[in-house]
């Protein structure tokens, strides 16, 4: 299995990376397929030797992204800058890349050490190399993916796990200046991708090189990466770190994605947010008046006892979650439902009222207000978050 | 998995369990014998009585025949015919199969059907196509009769028929095999640096080819053996024009039993031969296809 051991990686491989190690730059990235845009004005920039995740739900245009830096899609519009070079007029082959299929995309006909030294055996010209030199090199490579040994293997005679990291392996072999990952854990099952998963973050600090990788899995990209974009629809949601995008979330849709949520539709009035006829106890600050959706997490709520300025509700479901409580409750004339995380002990029975005020929350606009054709998060006039407000008490960080 | 079990002993009410997909031994029986007489009545016994009858003037006769120039004619004109019509169908069948299988353009289903049209037309057909096209009646004719070029009657037809007839055997069986490989690996090999042609010979060609090997020798025990469309262009020109299936047709029709059947022998041989190589490539591609699944 994979032992924790950063000291192992040779010396020689970490400073050759770390040289090569570049920024990206992408602007005004388009990607149309038969006039569907799979990629709509996408800007990104990508710092040297950072490890950045391209976080959404499928078919938000991650995967397509990384194929355009890649080279292996060209965009229909936009560029792509490789340190201060336009990669958009070069193709795969020159834009020196590390990739990694989320198949793996093994030579199956080659083994192990044949498959990690391939993109070196294909070098012509002054680049060529010695087949001593590369084999020496492939065992480097392999020895940095901790598994010597397998040499004369062929792909079918490995694991999923171990199939990956020969594919690393494989991509680092050409000392690449980015190393782009696609979904490089989807195919595993859980407790190797939490394995894998602190051990590229591992390789990544210890090779310095510039990683993108492609996730649907939230806790993989909060986890591991320096900044996590978040993409929906072809567009990026929002750019940061683990904090940013879990704590300050910047539209409705990076509030759901991300983390669990409820939402509720409110609307502001002197200076208050109201639910239906009740006051929330909750000040509006400079939200303009009209309707409002309020997002909060269900963990981020406080139970009441009375309520004179709450959210009041009927319980109508109630799960047991780890060490806590899910509560399902039905709250308003349209029986509205939100979700709001209790201690386990809470003697919730159901059809029983619980009154709840959030001491963290956001507001956004909601999609009645704007245009019909716009989404949620395009609110014309709205900025993105309008208000984001914090309880007075022990929510403040 | 078959199961036998013992009846246990005086008193057992219920029957042995049984796997669900399985069959009573009766009828497991009766099903086997009824699949090795038809195979006996409609493949062994011919095979043998092939050679039997090549057979039945003695072992002389059967070279003697083989020997005789018209025969032996017959053999080269075929072996030519292969070795032309095989390697161009080779290079069509995989350029066919690379265009299909990893791109996308209009007209692919189109072009994937027009690939089997040679399967789905009467050989015969086949054949006068080329007569319609290259005959003195036909628009080319006179033009070609006027060059001197001579088309029908002669080796370019037949090499000409015999490639219409098995130009669909390579792309066959390349076409589902690269479909179902995909392109991550060729998109692997580009990423790392390798040009498209290196692609090609290293990491495309290498993945189907036990499944191209498997294609050329079916296309080549076709090419070998095709009868309906040779003999519509070939003219039956002793020595020249008659390919092995023409040459032991006009033996045969001239009651020269043991030299057509000397000739057929030869093709059953060659049937035979690829039948084997066919068997042991199976068992590789197999096991190299199995081997490759869960990528």
């Amino acid at each position: 299995m994979i032992r924790k051991s950063g000291c192992r990686f040779s010396e020689k491989i970490m400073l050759k990376q770390r040289d090569r190690a570049m920024d990206l730059s992408i602007r005004n990235v388009r990607k149309e397929f038969d006039r569907f845009a799979a990629l709509d004005d996408v800007s990104l920039d990508i710092r040297s030797g950072e490890l950045i995740a391209l976080l959404g739900p499928s078919g938000s245009g991650k995967t397509t992204l990384l194929r355009l830096i890649a080279g292996l899609d060209h965009p229909t519009g936009g560029q792509i800058f490789f340190g201060g070079e336009d990669a958009s007029v070069k193709t795969v082959q020159e834009r020196n890349i590390g990739f990694v299929f989320q198949s793996y995309a093994l030579f199956r006909h080659m083994n192990v050490l044949d498959n990690i030294g391939f993109g070196l055996s294909v070098r012509r010209g002054a680049d060529r190399m010695a087949k001593a030199e590369i084999a020496r090199r492939a065992t480097e490579l392999l020895d940095l993916v901790q598994l010597s040994g397998l040499e004369r293997r062929y792909p079918h005679q490995l694991s999923g796990g171990q199939r990956q990291r020969v594919a690393l392996a494989r991509a680092m072999a050409i000392e690449p200046s980015v190393l782009l990952l696609d979904e490089p854990f989807g195919a595993l099952d859980a407790k190797v991708r939490r394995d894998l998963r602190s051990w590229l973050r591992e390789i990544h600090d210890a090779t310095g090189h510039t990683t993108v990788f492609v996730t649907h899995d939230q806790d993989e990209a909060l986890e591991l990466a320096d900044r996590v974009v978040v993409m929906n629809e072809g567009r990026i949601e929002q750019i940061g770190t683990a904090d940013d995008v879990y704590d300050t979330p910047n539209s409705p849709f990076v509030f759901g994605f991300i983390g669990e949520s409820s939402s509720l539709p409110i609307h502001v009035e002197a200076g208050q947010l109201w639910f239906e006829d009740r006051p929330l106890g909750l000040p509006a600050g400079d939200a303009p008046d009209g309707k409002a959706l309020l997002y909060f997490r269900p963990q981020e709520v406080k139970l009441l006892d009375g309520c004179g300025g709450c959210i009041a509700g009927t319980v109508a479901a109630g799960r047991r979650v780890a060490g806590t409580r899910r509560l399902e409750l039905e709250v308003g004339g349209h029986r509205e439902r939100v979700e709001i995380e209790v201690p386990a002990s809470h003697p919730a029975a159901a059809r029983s009222r619980i009154a709840f005020r959030p001491e963290k929350w956001r507001l956004f606009g909601t999609p009645g207000e704007a245009a019909p054709s716009e989404k949620v998060r395009r609110i014309s006039g709205w900025p993105a978050a309008v208000q984001a407000g914090e309880g007075s008490s022990a929510a403040r960080r | 998995m078959v199961i036998d079990q013992p009846f246990s002993a005086a008193g057992a009410q219920t029957p042995p369990p049984r796997s669900a997909v399985t069959e009573g031994r009766a009828t497991r029986v009766a099903l086997t014998v009824i699949a090795l007489l038809f195979l006996a009545v409609f493949l062994v016994l011919p095979l043998v009585i092939v050679f039997l009858q090549a057979f039945a003037n003695g072992v002389g006769a059967y070279f003697a025949a083989l020997t005789e120039p018209d025969a032996v004619a017959a053999i080269q004109l075929t072996l030519l015919v292969a070795a032309i019509a095989v390697p161009l169908n080779l290079a069509f069948g995989v350029a066919a199969a690379w265009a299909v299988a990893k791109f996308e353009f209009k007209g692919k289903a189109f072009l994937t059907t027009l690939i089997d049209l040679p399967f789905s037309v009467s050989p015969v057909i086949s054949g006068l196509v080329y007569v319609l096209l290259f005959g003195s009646q036909s628009l080319l004719g006179p033009w070609l009769a006027a060059h001197g070029v001579q088309i029908l009657f002669a080796v370019p037809g037949i090499v000409l028929a015999t490639i219409f007839v098995t130009f669909p055997f390579v792309a066959r069986e390349l076409i589902p095999l690269m479909e179902e490989q995909g392109t991550a690996d060729e998109e692997a090999a580009l990423s790392l640096g390798a040009s498209g042609w290196q692609t090609f010979l290293r990491v495309t060609l290498p993945n189907v080819k036990w499944g191209l090997l498997y294609g050329v020798l079916l296309c080549n025990a076709r090419a070998m053996g095709e009868f309906g469309a040779v003999s519509v262009v070939s003219g039956h020109i002793r020595g020249l024009t008659n390919t092995m299936p023409l040459q032991v047709e006009i033996l045969y029709n001239e009651y020269n039993f043991a030299g057509a059947f000397a000739v057929a022998s030869l093709l059953a041989l060659l049937a035979l031969v690829t039948l084997i190589i066919k068997t042991i490539l199976e068992f590789r591609y197999g096991d190299a296809l199995s081997g490759s699944t869960g990528h």
